[in-house]
């Protein structure tokens, strides 16, 4: 596919990165030649020096042909306008624009055809800030990801001794929690990816993925780990996009404190805020933290610009006696050095937000992507269509599927009704109830199923993706 | 001395607008010959003639009136058309001495309600219609009314807007302009006092009565062309709906506008004083009513809440109508009436006190003083309605609250020192510093300011307008750097 990447920033870059390993032509545009040149060594892309929302640029970008325009440049406008041009000038079948401000997004009418003709509005602030929200609703995971429309729930987390399942083969928990269905997908020890069967036993530091509806998450959580309290108190140190966000977004359940440094900026947060109490500071400050009772919280959160501050401030308030710590941190070779040390949960902006790119990149009908591990695992939602005549999964058995390597089916989501051939979509999506069947080798696949998977190599996605078009040849 | 000219040009308009509004009373006095005809004949000829003259005098300088013009002028306005006001009633009762008549008109057009005449129900009509018309055009300013009704004052409009509705918020302007505005303003009054008189008059009352009661109520004034008040009709009827519109014009008149303007309730509920004046007053009338029960001064508690809702929304809203004497309850329930009469009225009402964003400035600002105290280095905004207000306004806030106590201390002194009892100079100086009506003790409300002497009168009405200008406006035309070239 060819797209076109406008915006040489984080999340430009990261998209940009994952899309090439991809067979992808990717064309990055970007004002800053520096940024690009950076790019270009490290990737096999093309780089375009120029505004992108201005016409000859994108004749320069090749947009005549492009399959697909991300706009993800720092401003709103630009990407708005790009998306217009790209739609009316050179009919461009898919744009997906980069929207920060709410105002956007609250009037969808801008956005549709007779508006500025985006396809897709993405927030990788909302996305973030939703992402962390669901990390403080369950304070004991490592990632916290949601399928079909939030019925399912996939969920990583550390093993640690005192959990019942931990020291005993997979099988167990059949035993140990009867009335839940639950499914571990994966299980990553060190760096290595093991596929689980019945009697695969779970170590102490081990990551485990489990899936279950999303109603059952947590007692299968508590087979692998003793649950904390609830997080009462949560700081944020660092007030940017992100900061405020999570922080408008906490601050009506939660006691929540923002540390900012700069005095401006802390006093317009002051003004966004109702309840959260904003203070003006620096994180790596230790009286600071001290007089704000570091040991009492619950949750803190460094989410400035500055990765190194980040880690910084997050090994400090650990130290100081935070019960859990975040850092943001862009850079990945910083990520993959201290996740799981000293602090819990290494995040990655880029990260988070790639999967909602994908979903839209990706062939076949996928409802949700997640990555996973940086970027090397995914987590997939898709929707098997067709019959059993043209599909090649439609109608086994699991156990008969011939699945890449490294790939599990965790979870069908089935529509009530669909049983009956084609009578779904009669029904509207509001009244359709949905069932969770967590995946046994004896489940089988009925068209319109959501099925969720684990693929511990991205590389077999694109078999996957083979997998669930619907194809003349198979009749 | 030129300088001054354009400034007497809207003050010899609006003195000529004054005086046709006798027209009023004039009319109804030779319509019933009441024995007031011939004040009314005198009054009219002096005060529409000197305003004529002035304004014809001066009419070439109808230029634009710079801010410092804007207060001298709302400055003279209001202290010198009492004056003229009090021509009727010193035309009709020779015998009252100018300092009450002034008293009585000062008491009328600032929309306070307390008076120094005795035997009400016996004045004649058309004498009584001008006391509650002095109330209702006292009520939103005189000077917002000649704006509204004369766009050739529309130049230098912007200033005298601000220099009458001196509230911290008054910069959040509702059209883009002025006249738009008080027009705006204008109508919502006119209108809330039409529906007030159909009110009363479907509830019992003659339509002269009616008439004079809705002025008195939807000004927040508090005249009534009776001795007993509102507990004159004694029905509850009339006391519901009078209580209605009185707690309606304690709300802010921008934020009845706005409601209308948009057809939507929900501009209440964004207002930041509305909700915290109406949950004030309604908790503090139950509370009040069952305070008195349990002392058992009514026998009923239906008995204690109709007293005590009734004179609570009237006296804590600064209105002025009674249906007790509540001098006779015990002390607490009339001090936290009087205490609540110095807040409660939201800015932009026609009430009286420091209105009810101050009152929450100041609360919010002590809160914000304590978070500073646990959290040094916390960045508190301190925020109404969701907007922030800056320090500057929290400083005049402040300002405002030092300037206030001192006056009602100065004034609560300077009657005792003349003789007046620490409960009734006390209840006096909060009464008439809030453009409340009626105080305590000798000046209860089954008495009146008769009893003061001269020199109490001339406090009290002094104290009337500087409540009524909110201080500054009137305090800053005596200050040396407003003369000073």
């Amino acid at each position: 596919m060819k797209i076109l990447i406008l915006g040489a920033g984080q999340v430009g870059s990261t998209l940009a990165e994952s899309l090439v390993s991809e067979q992808n032509d990717i064309t990055v545009v970007d004002l800053e030649a520096a940024r690009l040149r950076d790019l270009q060594e490290r990737f096999d892309l093309r780089t375009v020096v120029g505004s992108a929302a201005h016409p000859d640029t994108l004749i320069d970008a090749g947009i005549e042909d492009t399959d697909m325009l991300i706009a993800v440049t720092q401003s709103d406008e630009t990407n708005l306008v790009a998306c217009r041009i790209a739609a009316k000038r050179y009919n461009v079948p898919t744009r997906i624009a980069r929207i920060r401000a709410s105002g956007f997004l609250k009037c969808p009418e801008l956005l549709e055809d007779d508006g500025f003709n985006v396809d897709y509005a993405i927030s990788p602030e909302n996305i973030l800030a939703e992402y962390i929200g669901r990390l403080i609703e369950f304070p004991e995971a490592l990632q916290v990801l949601r399928f079909a429309g939030g019925r399912v729930t996939m969920v990583a987390v550390r093993a640690v001794t005192g959990g019942p399942l931990v020291g005993h083969p997979l099988k167990d928990l059949k035993r140990h929690i009867p009335n839940v269905d639950a499914r571990i997908a994966a299980i990553f020890r060190g760096d290595q990816a093991i596929i689980p069967d019945g009697d695969t036993v779970v170590e102490h530091g081990d990551e485990v993925f489990c899936v279950a509806d999303t109603d059952n998450i947590r007692e299968v959580m508590r087979e692998l780990r003793k649950m904390d309290k609830p997080v009462k108190r949560v700081m944020i140190a660092g007030g940017g996009n992100i900061g405020l966000r999570l922080a408008r977004s906490l601050e009506s359940g939660y006691q929540v404190k923002v540390l900012e440094n700069n005095k401006q900026r802390s006093a317009f947060l002051a003004n966004q805020l109702q309840t959260a109490l904003v203070l003006q500071g620096d994180a790596t400050d230790e009286d600071l933290l001290e007089a704000e009772n570091i040991a009492e919280m619950d949750l803190f959160l460094s989410l400035t610009n500055d990765d190194e501050n980040n880690i910084m401030s997050a090994l400090l308030a650990k130290r100081m006696g935070a019960r859990r710590v975040v850092a943001l941190i862009n850079r990945r070779a910083y990520a993959d050095l201290v996740q799981g040390g000293q602090i819990d949960i290494a995040l990655s902006p880029a990260q988070a937000t790639i999967g909602k790119l994908l979903q839209h990149i990706r062939r076949g009908d996928v409802a949700a992507v997640h990555s996973l591990r940086r970027g090397a695992a995914e987590a997939l939602e898709l929707i098997a269509h067709g019959d059993e005549g043209n599909c090649k999964v439609i109608g086994r058995k699991i156990e008969d599927i011939e699945l890449p390597p490294g790939t599990t089916i965790a979870a069908i989501v089935r529509e009530r009704g669909s049983a009956q051939l084609g009578k779904v979509d009669q029904i509207p999506s509001s009244q359709r109830a949905a069932e969770v069947i967590v995946a046994h080798h004896d489940t089988v696949i009925l068209p319109n199923d959501h099925v969720i998977m684990f693929v511990a190599n991205k590389r077999v996605v694109p078999k996957l993706e083979k997998l669930f078009q619907v194809g003349v040849n198979f009749i | 001395m030129k300088r001054y000219f354009p400034l007497f040009n809207t003050f010899g308009l609006i003195t000529l607008l004054f005086g046709l509004s006798l027209l009023f009373p004039f009319a109804l006095s030779h319509y019933l010959e009441d024995g007031a005809q011939l004040a009314y004949d005198e009054a009219l000829l002096i005060t529409v003639g000197a305003g004529g003259i002035l304004w014809f005098v001066t009419r070439r300088h109808d230029g634009e009136l710079a801010i410092r013009e804007g207060f001298l002028l709302v400055a003279m306005t209001w202290t010198l058309l009492p004056a003229f006001a009090t021509i009727p009633f010193l035309l009709y009762m020779p015998d009252l001495s100018f300092t009450d008549a002034y008293f009585e008109a000062t008491s009328g057009l600032t929309a306070s309600g307390s008076t120094v005449l005795e035997g009400l129900d016996n004045l004649p009509p058309s004498i009584n219609l001008w006391r509650t018309q002095l109330c209702w055009l006292g009520g939103m300013g005189i000077v917002v009314l000649a704006v509204a009704v004369l766009p050739l004052l529309g130049v230098g409009g912007a200033q005298l807007f601000r220099a009458e509705t001196p509230t911290p918020m008054k910069d959040n302007r509702l059209t883009p302009r002025i006249n738009e505005t008080a027009k705006g303003l204008w109508a919502v009054y006119f209108g809330a006092t039409i529906a007030c008189t159909l009110a009363y008059k479907l509830a019992g009352m003659s339509w002269l009565d009616a008439l004079m009661h809705a002025f008195s109520t939807i000004s927040l004034g508090g005249f009534s062309p009776y001795e007993a008040s509102i507990a004159h009709f004694d029905s509850i009827l009339i006391e519901i709906i009078c209580m209605l519109f009185t707690l309606f014009a304690a709300l802010n008149f921008a934020t009845h506008f706005l409601a209308w303007h948009r057809r939507s309730v929900t501009t209440y509920w964004r207002d930041p004083e509305a909700a915290w004046v109406i949950g004030v007053t309604l908790l503090s009338a139950f509370a009040i009513a069952l305070f008195l029960y349990f002392h058992r001064f009514y026998e009923s508690f239906g008995e204690a809440l109709r007293y005590a809702s009734f004179n609570v929304v009237s006296v804590a809203t600064t209105g002025g109508f009674v249906t007790a004497d509540y001098n006779q309850w015990p002390i607490f329930a009339p001090l936290w009436m009087l205490f609540l009469a110095t807040f409660v009225s939201s800015s932009g009402s026609t009430g009286g006190g420091i209105k009810m964003i101050r009152a929450l400035v100041l609360q919010k600002q002590a809160l914000r003083e304590f978070t500073r105290i646990l959290h040094p280095r916390a960045e508190v905004p301190l925020k109404l309605g969701g907007a922030v207000v800056e320090n500057k306004l929290i400083f005049a806030v402040l300002a405002f609250m030092l300037v206030y106590g001192s006056t009602m201390i100065i004034i609560t002194l300077l009657l005792t020192a003349t003789g007046l009892d620490l409960t009734s100079a006390f209840s006096a100086a909060v009464a008439c510093l809030n453009n409340m009506g009626p105080g305590l003790h000798q000046v209860g409300p089954t008495n009146s300011y008769a009893v003061l002497n001269d020199f109490q009168t001339a406090v009290c009405a002094a104290a009337m307008l500087l409540g009524r200008l909110e201080l500054f406006t009137l305090l800053v035309v005596f200050t040396p750097m407003f003369w000073r070239k």
